[in-house]
């Protein structure tokens, strides 16, 4: 076992872990955050995405242990108090879900490329940058129309990029 | 998961003392091979050397006529490297092109090197570019660095500190994915140096890495995507899986070529 | 339409939860003191068990019970089954070999269930499973489809030569004399590749025992929670229905393959008792590729004949379906009443012989999976349509139009009974949509660029609303295929519904409570829908062939209907009127001819408080239930058309555009509705570009990850243009025909037609892979040069 501290949601945590748990683990069994999900075990679905330092990673792909002293920010932090963040605002408007499981990793996701390019995105761009995410309902139709609503709405200043982030 | 023990030390020096002294050690980068491998119950080192702390192994720099980069620089920060974008563009596009976003954040050039995966993308770079390889105990020239499917000439307890890319002056490089791992079905870099040409081959290889010396010898005499015309490559020693036979990847290798000059001399449509 | 009732694109109400991070999926509930199963599996497709000692695993740290088959029997827990009897041609019963939840003396596909460890934690299980010492005697194993019934080795006992039933359907007279007639025959073979579901969501149970009240408690990731408890009580014999509750929570997707009773959540629910604690269980992607149903693997041999103008005149079908190694909970049902009733298509064919023979072999067990049956059939029939156009040198959509259902009711002559539709309608705008006459151009313009570009068409019809429960029983099915409802209006106005349906990613949430809302006048926030727990529902029979709009909300259109009456009643009392001039509209009830009223609310106050009737002539209350039952399956059908780009270089195919106009009958939420298309399009898009599950000879899943088995993402698929027309169902109340699978059934034959298009040749099969492609390409380039 083994000590560890990080920042979630901007909170501070502590907790003494197997070195084997990975960050989903240590996220949804030590800390009981159930909305970052497993859908596989090659770290292709993009299910477990979460924000490390303002970057999205795969949870089920990273040891805790790893993320002493970083900054992890999960599905259940990204709304602002009772306000949604924008992208999950969009993921409502633009019926971007449908089961729902692949929905947070989605959105982190999402998130994830305004920050890196920024809030005009076209379908290209986005269809190329959801190589890690896999959703099964969608056919990502309504997901790709989302996250370019979404950029947009982010740029409009309803809460910027990357205090989400972060 | 097998059980393990973890230690995250700052430095490299420390990363080798602990490696020497650690029963089944086994060095962390990004993990996006080894975790996976581990959750599988393929790989069970007794102890895991996570180099994520290791400032000195990180970083880009230009030092003269090569490009260095430190063996845990993410892919994320290789493709995004306004000095690598300059010295080698052809390297920042390939590394924007591993993996998928999330993996490009964690994976790094150190890793993908040392793991010497056949599908992997960067051996081709370092092959076709006359990469070095620096290490905390030697420097290793690329075509001696990789020597076989998932084999290196890493001697035990020995880390990759960085890697030094001479600057071509033309470079380009284009892959075919496999279309559900998104590794390298096939995968060719192709460089400039001077009147030196170098194509080098990944994905597509029994051994790995590879380079093709009847395609440097036509792009010799002209570097131009026509000087491939008629050009194959034999299906002879290369791989075949369900997704590609040998003769579909043979012939996948002179297309991605072509694409790959053309990138290199700016003639990509 | 009103901002929220029926029509209206009402965003959903479940999504707060979803995109908050609050779902709440199987693998998110912990019971108190809960314990860990591990599944040790077979790594043989084929093996005796010789010997299974589990004495050192038993003694490792954490264990809590190792169990094998002969602890269920033991324990007299009956095996899985399978719900529908076929007979075959010969009026023998299909010859099913036994499905223990845990094998017993033999193992028959990679990833069937030895044992189980339940443990403290997770990885001490694992552990404990691999110090497990099995003795296998390794028998060869059966893999293909095509060659199953003539293999030396045999899967089950019970079955000689593999075969499960040898099935027919229709007049075979009739159709061998409509082919001596016929001026024209068009023949194919065609395979319909297996494949693997993935939902995003791999299943998982929680089972848990209350000792003090004898009564166990399931939570699963199911369908169909009612159908689950039903099996488990009646015929695997857990517990008696009212000592276990089954609870599906919030379930991440299905696709059918969630539908099924598996031995996982079985062992689960039993071991709980064994030992005393709550057990999990939850399935990693590959035990999920390994022993998920899978769905489709049939190959069939078909031909349509036609006379000199290309009417058509009949059609020959033979189909080999593989089974797997087990019979699923509905597998018999897929490759027979699902498949061949569907093989008319849109057209009027006047005789159809169709054979189905099953087969058992060593793989996962096939059951059914988005579309289950209709996409196959929808596969031969569209094929088989094109290409025939294509031999008489009839344009496509010229060819399908000649031939289209024109007048309804029309009756097939494999069972079906069409009750309305406007084929040539949807045709029609879906040919402007993609616009079809500018084709020519954009196929110059690819070749030019050394591109071959191709179109490809699918007008499919489809059976849904499953479905009339006399009908199906008269085929074999062991249960019927209503659904029930209840609507509870408390006393201030809101309202739960109770349903036997189960939404996982349907909406139902919303499309429910639109209805409730339209009809009772009651803001859409005031009503919840319940579903998913046999202990709130009373019994239902799920969610799945596009069954729950059709059958589900026409079951709370009539207990709503149930309520009005009362209420009425109940206004009546109060307004001092006759109930027979009781009026109710717009949430208001009235007296006719006076300004009267009384709102939809206060008439649930006055009927919980009784004070202004005798409860004696009228009871107090207001919650009313009822149970449907559908009269006629419903018939959805469309037409897709898929123009799409080849790069002969590399064998890339690129959908370019995508045209899907679909007649759904009346549409509660279009936006909903639109959704499911999209989805179902990737999913068919998936079959024909992306997916196969491979096993090789030796039986081992060689497609068992993501890294392998190419699941469909966002850069493989463009934006899709979706447009309706709309022929309102006649046999329900809300004149609903159904969605949710119509883009799989539609989507294959779409895009295999575009690619021969493109190749000039029908040398293709599914999944048209890079490699394929590259391959049939080179052939096509060969004879361009040629010519």
């Amino acid at each position: 076992m083994a000590n560890l501290s990080m920042t979630v949601n901007g909170k501070a945590v502590t907790a003494n872990v197997d070195p084997r748990t990975l960050l989903v683990q240590f996220l949804r069994e030590n800390l009981r955050l159930t909305g970052t999900h497993v859908g596989c075990d090659t770290s292709q679905c993009g299910a477990c995405v979460v924000h490390l330092d303002g970057k999205a990673v795969k949870s089920c792909t990273t040891l805790a242990l790893s993320c002493e002293g970083a900054s992890v920010t999960t599905i259940e932090g990204l709304a602002n108090g009772g306000a949604l963040h924008p992208m999950q605002e969009a993921f409502r408007e633009h019926h971007g879900l449908q089961c729902g499981f692949c929905t947070p990793g989605m959105i982190m996701a999402a998130v994830d490329i305004v920050n890196r390019r920024g809030n005009s995105l076209d379908e290209k761009t986005i269809r190329e940058d959801l190589e890690g995410n896999i959703c099964r309902c969608t056919g990502y139709h309504n997901i790709v129309k989302a996250i370019a609503s979404g950029a947009e709405a982010m740029g409009k200043g309803a809460a910027p990029a990357r205090q989400a982030a972060e | 998961m097998y059980a393990f023990t973890y230690h995250r030390p700052a430095t490299a020096r420390q990363a080798a003392s602990l490696l020497a002294k650690k029963e089944d050690a086994k060095l962390l980068a990004g993990g996006h091979t080894l975790l996976p491998t581990m959750k599988q119950r393929l790989a069970s080192p007794g102890a895991l050397v996570d180099l994520s702390s290791c400032a000195d192994l990180k970083g880009i720099a230009r030092k003269g006529r090569n490009l260095v980069i430190g063996a845990m620089t993410t892919h994320a920060e290789v493709a995004a490297s306004p000095e690598v974008q300059e010295a080698i563009p052809a390297l920042a596009y390939l590394a924007s092109h591993i993996g998928d976003p999330h993996v490009r954040h964690r994976g790094t050039i150190g890793g993908s090197v040392a793991n010497n995966d056949p599908a992997a993308d960067y051996p081709a770079a370092l092959l076709a570019l006359g990469a070095t390889v620096v290490t905390n105990k030697r420097k290793l020239p690329a075509e001696e660095f990789f020597s076989g499917l998932y084999e290196t000439a890493l001697d035990e307890g020995e880390i990759i500190v960085k890697v030094s890319f001479p600057v071509a002056s033309k470079a380009g490089y284009a892959k075919f994915r496999n279309p559900a791992s998104r590794y390298a079905l096939v995968g060719v870099f192709v460089a400039k140096r001077g009147s030196e040409i170098a194509v080098a081959v990944t994905g597509a290889g029994e051994g790995g890495v590879f380079r093709w010396p009847e395609a440097e010898a036509v792009l010799k005499a002209r570097f131009a995507p026509k000087s491939l015309d008629g050009l194959k490559h034999t299906a002879k020693g290369i791989n075949g899986d369900i997704h590609a036979d040998a003769e579909y990847r043979a012939h996948l290798i002179g297309v991605m070529a072509k694409q790959a000059v053309a990138q290199a001399t700016g003639k990509a449509g | 339409m009103s901002a929220t009732g029926i029509g209206a694109p009402v965003r959903r109400k479940e999504d707060h939860r979803f995109i908050t991070g609050q779902g709440r999926y199987t693998d998110d509930i912990n019971r108190p003191g809960q314990a860990h199963a591990y599944f040790l599996r077979s790594p043989h497709a084929h093996a005796t068990l010789k010997k299974i000692d589990t004495k050192a695993a038993a003694a490792m740290p954490g264990v809590l019970g190792i169990y094998t088959g002969d602890d269920l029997a033991a324990d007299k827990v009956g095996g899985l089954i399978c719900g529908w009897m076929i007979h075959s041609k010969d009026g023998s019963p299909m010859k099913a070999g036994p499905h223990p939840a845990l094998a017993q003396g033999k193992v028959r596909y990679v990833g069937d269930h030895i044992a189980v460890v339940v443990a403290e934690t997770l990885a001490q299980a694992r552990d404990a499973a691999e110090a497990i010492v099995v003795d296998y005697g390794v028998l060869p194993a059966v893999t293909d489809t095509a060659s199953a019934a003539k293999a030396k080795t045999q899967v089950h006992a019970e079955a000689p030569d593999n075969t499960v039933f040898n099935w027919h359907l229709g007049d075979k007279a009739a159709t061998d004399a409509a082919f001596k007639a016929a001026k024209h025959v068009t023949k194919l073979d065609i395979v319909n590749n297996r494949l693997v579901p993935n939902p995003m969501e791999p299943r998982a149970a929680v089972g848990d025992y209350d000792q003090g009240e004898g009564a166990f408690t399931l939570y699963t990731t199911s369908q169909n929670p009612h159908v689950a408890r039903l099996v488990l009580s009646a015929f695997i014999g857990i517990a008696p229905e009212n000592k276990l509750r089954v609870i599906a929570p919030d379930v991440g997707g299905g696709f059918g393959s969630k539908i099924f009773i598996y031995a996982e959540e079985t062992v689960c629910v039993w071991a709980a008792k064994k030992v005393g604690r709550p057990v999990k269980w939850t399935s990693d992607r590959t035990e999920a590729f390994l022993s998920d149903a899978h769905g489709r693997d049939h190959v069939t041999h078909a031909e349509l004949a036609m006379d000199a103008d290309g009417k058509m005149l009949g059609m020959r079908v033979h189909t080999t379906a593989n089974l797997g190694a087990y019979l699923s909970t509905f597998s018999s049902s897929v490759p027979t009443y699902l498949y061949a009733p569907l093989l008319s298509g849109q057209y009027d064919i006047p005789a159809i012989y169709c054979e189905v023979d099953a087969v058992y072999t060593n793989t996962a067990p096939v059951d059914a999976y988005r579309g289950a049956g209709r996409p196959e059939a929808t596969f031969v029939v569209e094929r088989l349509v094109e290409v025939a156009a294509r031999q008489l040198g009839k344009d496509p959509a010229k060819f399908r139009t000649q031939n289209f259902v024109r007048k309804f009711p029309h009756q097939t002559p494999v069972i079906m009974m069409y009750d309305t539709g406007n084929y040539s309608a949807s045709l029609k705008k879906a040919l402007e949509t993609i616009d079809y006459k500018g084709f020519a151009k954009r196929r110059r313009d690819s070749a030019r660029n050394g591109k071959l570009r191709g179109i490809g068409f699918s007008a499919y019809i489809e059976a849904c609303g499953i479905a009339p429960s006399a009908a199906v029983g008269s085929l074999g099915a062991g249960v019927g295929l209503w659904e029930s409802a209840e609507v509870r209006v408390n006393p201030i106005g809101t309202i739960e519904v109770l349903t036997g349906s189960h939404s996982h990613g349907q909406g139902h949430e919303t499309t429910f409570a639109q209805l409730v809302s339209d009809r009772l006048g009651v803001p859409l926030e005031n009503v919840s829908i319940v579903h998913g727990d046999t202990d709130k529902v009373q019994m239902g029979m799920g969610t799945y062939g596009s069954r729950s709009g059709a059958v589900g909300m026409s079951a709370i259109f009539k207990a709503i209907d149930k309520v009005i009456a009362k209420g009425k009643k109940v206004a009546a009392y109060v307004l001092e009127a006759d109930e027979a001039d009781i009026d109710f509209k717009d949430g208001n009830f009235s007296v006719k001819g006076t300004d009267r009223k009384l709102d939809f609310g206060s008439c649930a106050l006055q009927a919980y408080v009784a004070h202004k009737f005798n409860g004696q002539d009228l009871e107090p209350g207001l919650k009313e239930g009822a149970f449907y039952d559908p009269t006629n399956f419903t018939f959805p059908a469309g037409v897709h058309i898929c123009e799409l780009e080849i790069d002969p270089d590399t064998g890339v195919t690129r959908i370019e555009r995508w045209a899907a106009v679909d007649d759904f009958g009346n549409v509660i939420n279009p936006m909903i509705v639109e959704g499911q298309v999209h989805g179902g399009i990737a999913q068919g898009v998936g079959q024909a570009l992306l997916e196969g599950a491979r096993y090789n000879a030796d039986g081992q899943l060689v497609t068992a990850s993501f890294m392998d088995y190419c699941m469909p993402r966002a850069d493989d698929l463009p934006s899709f243009e979706v447009g309706m027309t709309v022929t309102p169902c006649p046999s329900n109340p809300l004149g609903i025909k159904g969605c949710g699978e119509a883009g799989a059934i539609a989507a294959p034959p779409a895009v295999i037609n575009a690619i021969t298009d493109a190749l000039g040749h029908e040398d293709i099969a599914m999944p048209a892979t890079p490699q394929a492609v590259w391959r049939a390409a080179q052939k096509t380039l060969s004879r361009m040069a040629a010519e």
